[in-house]
């Protein structure tokens, strides 16, 4: 089927996207220009906090969709190639002036350089924008090779026997960043922190107070800029050949579509861009260690994709929002105990908002199998209803 | 000498743990062909019981419960998270499982308040004896004899009785089996509680040892076990427990290796390590029968 392509469709997601990122600045910055703005939108808020988060999960989701949802492939090795990003962009980017005091166990980093630090340091607008963004890129690289590596062997296999051996190399990611004998460019089992974070993007005045906040505009822009990516790589002849891959593996290769290259094509991406979720995820929580990259990780994105629709890349974001929110937000009533008049409402005490969510989840894996989206992206359904109208 | 003995020792010991837990995986994937990623964490929850029981009741009653009550939650778990799905592709079935196991894993940090539990000395089994004067545990001692009766009297079980007659039908064929007239569901079931009440077993073993339960202590055991069921082939079951032998005196020697060389925090690595190079060089283990695929 030849369709003229229309350009149309691109400018009005080119347009919401940046009205979006707009409303994400005035969102922060509300606060400084008004003095009695609501509790939300205090810079303090636990909203900035969800927005930070669900940038860099969303990233994760839509990486680990593009292998899951888009290939088929059935891959629990996420949270390695994160801790390969973190771990790349926290070795590269801590400053020289930090660096005896972060590695004060193994005196001094074997590292002699420092990204942001060859551009000026990270208090200048050059070190810091292009120190950190090729850090990022390198994270990315980094976890991309590695991902060449372990697809060599690994990828051969299917289905349930590539997840778990997938999982294990994660785990073997894990140990190997904890060994002591790496110490000097790992810093072994201590974390690495004293990194650039999205609070350094805040523009500061002489006197040190804040002009403008950029710390959530900040990992919005990145995740949205590798969305997009990964939505023109799906949207081209390698994403068609991805989902007839998908769709059955001996048919697609009877059509002519290498299988091997195109699944190690789809795996080194995804990896890509789960390293750049990773030095994101450094970014966010301030440090790099190996503790949050469990299986654990993995499997909290995987239900971020199933929540959202596997094969739906804005199912992914959308659910990525909506479980950051509840788990870090909205459910927070339900971890503090309660007394309302002299009823002490039961069972509510810290856990029980987790307990709560995982039955959600449950029941989304049971009952509703496809996700809020589907297989189907938001401007689907815009589409649909027109065509409906249209009749 | 005695080191070596001792290590040789808690080896064979952790080993029998873990194929305590592999006999559930290597039986569930044989018939369902599914990774239960909640077995680990049934696991833990028959540790928790055992806590919990033992507190308020004496343990010759409470030893029995938890592994009657570890065989009820199994069986449910089975009709509420998996029975639905039976139709539905493998990969949802094994969401599923990762479901359960997130929702066992927050229900016992809730119930616990996060707190680490230590488990009942249970008297005999956590009493020390002299073995070529390294002190050890009767627990460790028990293990490997309690493995190879449960074994025996498993294969027995499965080789001997109308029950494990339907289940090899079902493992080797689903569909033929079910219209041979064999109640599917049932079959499945007994699978289950069979592999959970193996595994209460196995807890109760393992934290006479690791005295400390936490809600996430399922999940790496739990794994390891489900390397031993791919090592030894999966399906199989005396190939699981053979696999389960070799990963846990595998794993305790390199912890025990001299901390000089500082390779311990490789034990866990070591295991998955394993589990790659088996699955690429012999994807269907020491025992597993040669799958073929169909178009």
């Amino acid at each position: 089927m030849i369709q003229k392509k229309s350009k149309k469709g691109a400018f009005i997601a080119l347009g919401c996207i940046l009205v979006f990122l707009a409303v994400i600045v005035l969102l922060e910055n509300l606060g400084l220009f008004m003095d009695n703005v609501p509790k939300v939108l205090k810079p303090t808020s636990q909203l900035f906090v969800v927005l930070k988060k669900t940038a860099v999960y969303a990233l994760a989701a839509v990486s680990m969709n593009l292998l899951t949802g888009f290939t088929g492939l059935f891959s629990l090795g996420q949270a390695g190639f994160m801790l390969l990003g973190a771990y790349t962009y926290a070795i590269l980017t801590v400053p020289m002036a930090n660096k005896d005091q972060v590695y004060y166990a193994f005196n001094g980093s074997a590292v002699k350089f420092s990204l942001p630090d060859l551009f000026g340091g990270v208090d200048t607008v050059a070190g810091l924008v292009l120190g950190v963004l090729l850090a990022i890129i390198l994270a990315g690289i980094v976890a991309a090779i590695f991902a060449w590596f372990i697809g060599l062997p690994v990828l051969r296999l299917k289905s349930d026997y590539l997840a778990i051996a997938t999982l294990g190399f994660a785990e073997i990611m894990r140990a190997i960043f904890q060994w002591q004998k790496l110490g000097p460019v790992t810093n072994g089992a201590n974390m690495i922190n004293k990194i650039p974070t999205f609070a350094n993007f805040n523009i500061e005045n002489a006197a040190g107070k804040v002009v403008l906040r950029l710390s959530t505009f900040v990992p919005f822009l990145l995740a949205i800029i590798c969305i997009a990516i990964i939505v023109l790589l799906i949207n081209s002849s390698y994403g068609r050949a991805f989902k007839a891959i998908r769709e059955d593996e001996i048919a697609a290769e009877a059509m002519g579509i290498n299988l091997a290259k195109h699944k190690r094509m789809s795996f080194c991406i995804s990896s890509f861009f789960a390293g750049i979720s990773g030095a994101m995820f450094a970014m966010f929580v301030n440090n790099a260690q190996a503790k949050p990259f469990t299986t654990n990780l993995t499997y909290e994105i995987l239900l971020i994709v199933v929540i959202g629709g596997i094969g739906s890349i804005t199912g992914s974001c959308i659910a990525t929002f909506l479980y950051v929110a509840c788990s870090e937000w909205w459910l927070r009533f339900l971890d503090t105990q309660t007394v309302i008049g002299d009823f002490q409402v039961p069972l509510l005490r810290p856990g029980f908002r987790m307990v709560v969510f995982s039955i959600v989840i449950m029941v989304v894996v049971l009952f509703f199998r496809r996700g809020i989206m589907g297989n189907k992206e938001l401007p689907d359904l815009f589409k649909g209803k027109r065509k409906e109208a249209a009749k | 000498m005695e080191y070596i003995i001792s290590i040789l020792l808690s080896g064979i010991s952790v080993g029998g743990q873990y194929a305590l837990i592999a006999i559930g995986y290597t039986m569930v994937y044989g018939i369902l062909r599914l990774i239960n990623f909640a077995h680990g964490d049934v696991f833990m929850v028959a540790g928790l019981m055992g806590i919990y029981l033992s507190a308020s009741m004496p343990l010759y009653v409470a030893i029995p419960m938890v592994i009657v009550l570890t065989a009820i939650l199994a069986f449910f778990i089975e009709r509420a998270a998996y029975k639905p799905l039976r139709s539905a592709p493998r990969m949802s079935v094994m969401i599923s499982a990762i479901g359960v196991s997130y929702l066992l894993q927050n229900m016992a940090t809730y119930i616990t308040g996060a707190q680490p539990m230590t488990y009942p000395t249970i008297p005999g089994l956590s009493d020390t004896v002299q073995i070529a004067g390294t002190p050890t545990k009767w627990a460790v001692l028990l293990t490997p004899v309690l493995v190879a009766v449960l074994v025996v009297a498993l294969t027995v079980l499965i080789n001997k009785t109308k029950v494990g007659m339907a289940m090899r039908a079902v493992s080797k064929d689903f569909e033929t089996a079910q219209l041979m007239g064999i109640k599917i569901n049932t079959v499945i079931s007994v699978t289950f509680v069979i592999g959970s009440v193996l595994a209460a077993v196995g807890s109760i073993l393992y934290f006479t040892n690791y005295s400390a339960v936490t809600p996430t202590i399922g999940a790496l055991p739990g794994l390891k076990a489900f390397v031993a069921a791919v090592f030894g082939g999966i399906g199989s079951i005396p190939g699981a427990v053979i696999g389960a032998f070799i990963i846990g005196i595998c794993e305790t020697v390199i912890k025990g290796l001299p901390s000089a060389w500082d390779v311990s925090v490789f034990s866990d690595a070591f295991t998955f390590a394993l589990l790659v190079i088996v699955l690429v060089f012999k994807p269907t283990g020491l025992f597993g029968e040669k799958a073929t695929d169909k178009v």
